[in-house]
């Protein structure tokens, strides 16, 4: 039983060791078998066949212990040394093959650890073990048929039925172990255990969908013009800031960009419509009065052609406001750049019922409302509208003072206001007249008053300084009261005008009925400066290099005196038997003008000759007389009685040929009459404040008739020459005499 | 404030003025701002001729950008409208002319 010994042992040791030991049994067991079958030696076909001698012969070998792939020749750096050293002795050893086992050799101190350690584990069972073996054995013994491959199940189905009957049999108190398992070989654990897994969850939610906008554009070629003008201005104002560094200039401007704003955050919306709202306005009365409107562009009476020379006036628009309701109209004149537009003066003729002023300014296209209103304490007596500015009016008002309005400013006040200080008039200011700039380009006018002054005013910054021109005195009036004492009765000045081609000669018409033709020597003309008598009081601005020499107050009385002697009384006609109303210069002939008068007269008049060319009685104190500016022989005169006189010398030299009552009532008197400087319209002024605007038919502007072969000769050298035709005819006849 | 009830003045003269119907300020959106007709004429024509006075504006520009429409007259057998554009509002009147 060569299975026998091996097995004993195998129990000794624990069941692992017994089982290799089966194993290796089975294979010897096995291979006996072959060995004995065949014993014939097998060849690989590719084997060499050598031959007796060869295989006879014999290599000689030596064998050493060097290893062929060290290498010979390493150098180190010796440091202490400072060189490389060649090492001369090279480790030979090679190994082709480790692998760390886990057997033990029985002999060694581990061996013999382990062995106790089982041996100590095992001592309470092993004398069961050795009973139950001993029973195997037997077992054994009765079946030596079994094949030696089963041998391991068949065991073990011996073990249990005997451990059975030996459980039994001896009545053993404890209970046989199972096959201990196989414990832990390799000294090493595997555990698992499964943690609590969070269970997935998925949860959805829908935000609302972002704003989508549809965004579309066409871009015309404004649009892009406006882009571009935009960049510009962008870039200009870039280049200004960077100009304007000075950190004053920034501040003042960023202040007052400042107020800007805000001013206009104040302001409502609807003040930003106003200039639309204007012109919408005259849209609506252009609607309106549309037949008006026809009428003044292109209605021409027919009739006129049936009438031999007289033509007629064709009332157009009415122009009046409620607040200057019980006003006199007092003064006209129409703007000399804006054709539409005229302003109207309010105020009161009657000495007794002296109120307040208005200054109204109407335009053609809006007869409803007037386009600028200011009002004053005292009544408007006369007026004027500078020729250059024609934003500028200066109104003369029935206290002696006058004063400028700007119509650029919007508040209601006067820009330049005279005072008592300033040397007002004392009595009504009856003209008022804008004359050329002086030296300085300072704005300045005339005004004349029944107090017997002319006086020049110049606008000096927010000033109004005045000079005295003359003085009216009535020549042979002097009435000796007592001894000594003189009394020097003033001229009452009620109208002037300026000679439209000798500067600083002028008319002066008196209440007295005399016309006064006055030159005025400027002083600046005597002097070596260039300074006239409106510079006096703006002496303190002057830095004149011209002044160095004299100082303020010498050249102050120099100029006075010689301005105290620069006027001087050309001529003196008795025109009037009451007060002269208007005097005024032919626009065309520079020798004729035109006085009126509340004597009922209108009379002609060439200023070298002392008795006047033409009288003309119509029935009614005048009110004011006007040349017409398209014709040297046309002009026009009202009267008291409510009629509008129309007059053309060139066809009728004795009396008028329009003489039309154009206010609705008899009782209103006409006060004043204009000619529209372009449009054949005239405008009067009654005293109930109404205005009414005429046009002149046809035949009040005819003009010479065209003859055949002959070219019209139109200009103003034509113009003179008609008057002259006519004045000299008059003047003939007066040498004659 | 001076400036407030000159414009207040105005609109109220043209709005007394005869054969004027109504007068309305409309602001850039075409809403009406102020009104003297009754709401369904007005949203009418505020919404109407705002889109006309843009059309025209845009007509004009196009033939001549450094040109621009100033005003706006319709004529018809019943009325006139008047639009003046403004910077941001545009004024309209309706009047009737043969009134």
């Amino acid at each position: 039983m060569p299975l026998k010994a091996p097995r004993k042992q195998s129990v000794s040791m624990g069941r692992g060791a017994r089982k290799r030991d089966e194993d290796s049994g089975t294979e010897v067991g096995e291979g006996a078998d072959e060995w004995t079958q065949s014993k014939a030696t097998v060849r690989p076909p590719d084997q060499l066949d050598l031959t007796d001698a060869e295989l006879k012969e014999e290599f000689t070998r030596i064998l050493t212990a060097n290893n062929p792939h060290a290498p010979q020749n390493i150098v180190r750096y010796s440091f202490k040394e400072g060189t490389y050293k060649p090492i001369g002795f090279v480790n030979q050893l090679a190994v082709h093959f480790s692998q760390v086992g886990n057997l033990i050799p029985k002999d060694s101190d581990e061996g013999r650890r382990q062995h106790y350690r089982d041996e100590m584990v095992a001592g309470p069972q092993e004398s069961a073990r050795v009973v139950l073996s001993d029973a195997g054995n037997l077992d054994e013994d009765e079946e030596p048929k079994e094949p030696a491959i089963e041998a391991e199940s068949q065991i073990d189905m011996a073990i249990a039925e005997v451990a059975e009957k030996v459980a039994e049999e001896e009545l053993m108190t404890h209970k046989q172990p199972k096959d201990r398992k196989l414990t832990n070989q390799f000294n090493f654990s595997d555990r698992a255990s499964q943690t609590l897994n969070h269970p997935l969850r998925d949860r959805e939610c829908q935000m609302e969908p972002p704003p989508r906008t549809n965004f579309s554009a066409t871009a015309n070629q404004w649009e892009i013009y406006d882009a571009y003008v935009e960049e510009l201005k962008k870039q200009e104002k870039i280049k200004e800031k960077e100009k304007t560094k000075t950190p004053v200039a920034k501040k003042t401007g960023k202040l007052a960009m400042r107020k800007l704003t805000s001013m206009e955050s104040q302001s409502d919306d609807i003040t930003k419509v106003s200039q639309a709202a204007k012109i919408v306005e005259r849209m609506v009365n252009q609607n309106t009065y549309d037949d008006v409107a026809q009428d003044f562009k292109y209605y021409e009476d027919a009739a006129d052609e049936y009438r031999d020379q007289e033509g007629t006036l064709l009332p157009l628009w009415k122009f009046q406001n409620d607040k200057a309701k019980r006003l006199a109209v007092t003064a006209l004149c129409w703007n000399s750049k804006y054709n539409d537009l005229f302003a109207v003066g309010h105020g009161s003729y009657d000495f007794m019922k002296q109120s307040r002023g208005m200054l109204l300014l109407y335009s053609l296209k809006n007869p409803s409302f007037p386009e600028y209103i200011f009002s004053s304490d005292s009544g408007i007596m006369c007026l004027d509208i500078h020729v250059d500015h024609p934003y500028l009016v200066v109104v003369g008002h029935y206290d002696g003072n006058v004063a400028v309005y700007n119509l650029k400013k919007p508040h209601s006040q006067p820009s330049f206001r005279s005072s008592a200080k300033s040397g007002k008039h004392t009595d009504p200011v009856w003209q008022v007249k804008w004359q050329k700039d002086d030296m300085d380009h300072n704005l300045n006018f005339f005004s004349v008053s029944s107090d017997g002054r002319i006086v020049s005013w110049t606008l000096v910054k927010s000033e109004l300084v005045h000079t005295d021109v003359i003085k009216l005195k009535v020549e042979g009036s002097t009435t000796e009261v007592s001894e000594g004492l003189e009394l020097h009765t003033v001229g009452c000045g009620t109208a002037f005008d300026f000679h439209k081609e000798i500067d600083y000669m002028f008319l002066v018409g008196t209440e007295e009925g005399k016309i006064y033709k006055v030159k005025q020597h400027r002083p600046h003309q005597l002097l070596i400066g260039p300074l006239g008598p409106e510079h006096l009081g703006s002496l303190k601005y002057l830095t004149n290099p011209v002044l160095t020499d004299l100082s303020a107050h010498q050249f102050c009385k120099a100029s006075w005196c010689s301005k105290s002697y620069s006027s001087q009384f050309l001529d003196t006609y008795d025109a009037h038997n009451m007060a002269v109303d208007a005097v005024t210069w032919n626009p065309y002939h520079t020798k004729v003008f035109m006085s009126c008068s509340s004597d009922w007269t209108v009379k002609i008049w060439d200023h070298t000759i002392k008795t006047p060319m033409f009288i003309y009685d119509l029935n009614s104190a005048v009110g004011d007389v006007s040349w017409a500016p398209y014709s040297s022989t046309v002009f026009a005169a009202v009267t008291t009685d409510g009629k509008a006189h129309v007059f053309d010398l060139a066809i009728n030299k004795y009396e008028a040929i329009c003489n039309q009552p154009v206010v609705a009532k008899k009782k209103n008197k006409i006060t004043h009459v204009q000619f529209n400087p372009i449009y054949p319209i005239i405008i009067v002024g009654d005293d109930r404040g109404h205005i009414t605007c005429l046009k002149l038919s046809p035949n009040l502007r005819k003009m010479p008739k065209e003859k055949k072969g002959q070219e019209v000769q139109k200009g103003p050298a034509v113009e003179i020459t008609k008057l002259d035709k006519l004045l000299n005819l008059v003047r003939e006849v007066k040498t004659k005499t | 404030m001076i400036r407030k009830t000159e414009v207040e003045e105005t609109l109220k003269r043209i709005q007394s003025h005869k054969g004027v119907i109504g007068t309305m300020v409309v602001n850039a959106e075409g809403i009406p701002i102020r009104t003297t007709l009754d709401n369904s004429t007005t949203v009418q024509y505020a919404g109407l001729l705002h889109q006309l006075t843009i059309k025209a504006k845009s007509t004009i520009r196009d033939i001549d950008p450094q040109n621009d429409l100033t005003f706006l007259r319709i004529r018809s057998k019943k009325h006139e409208i008047m639009v003046a554009p403004d910077k941001e509002y545009l004024l309209i009147v309706i009047q009737n002319p043969c009134e």
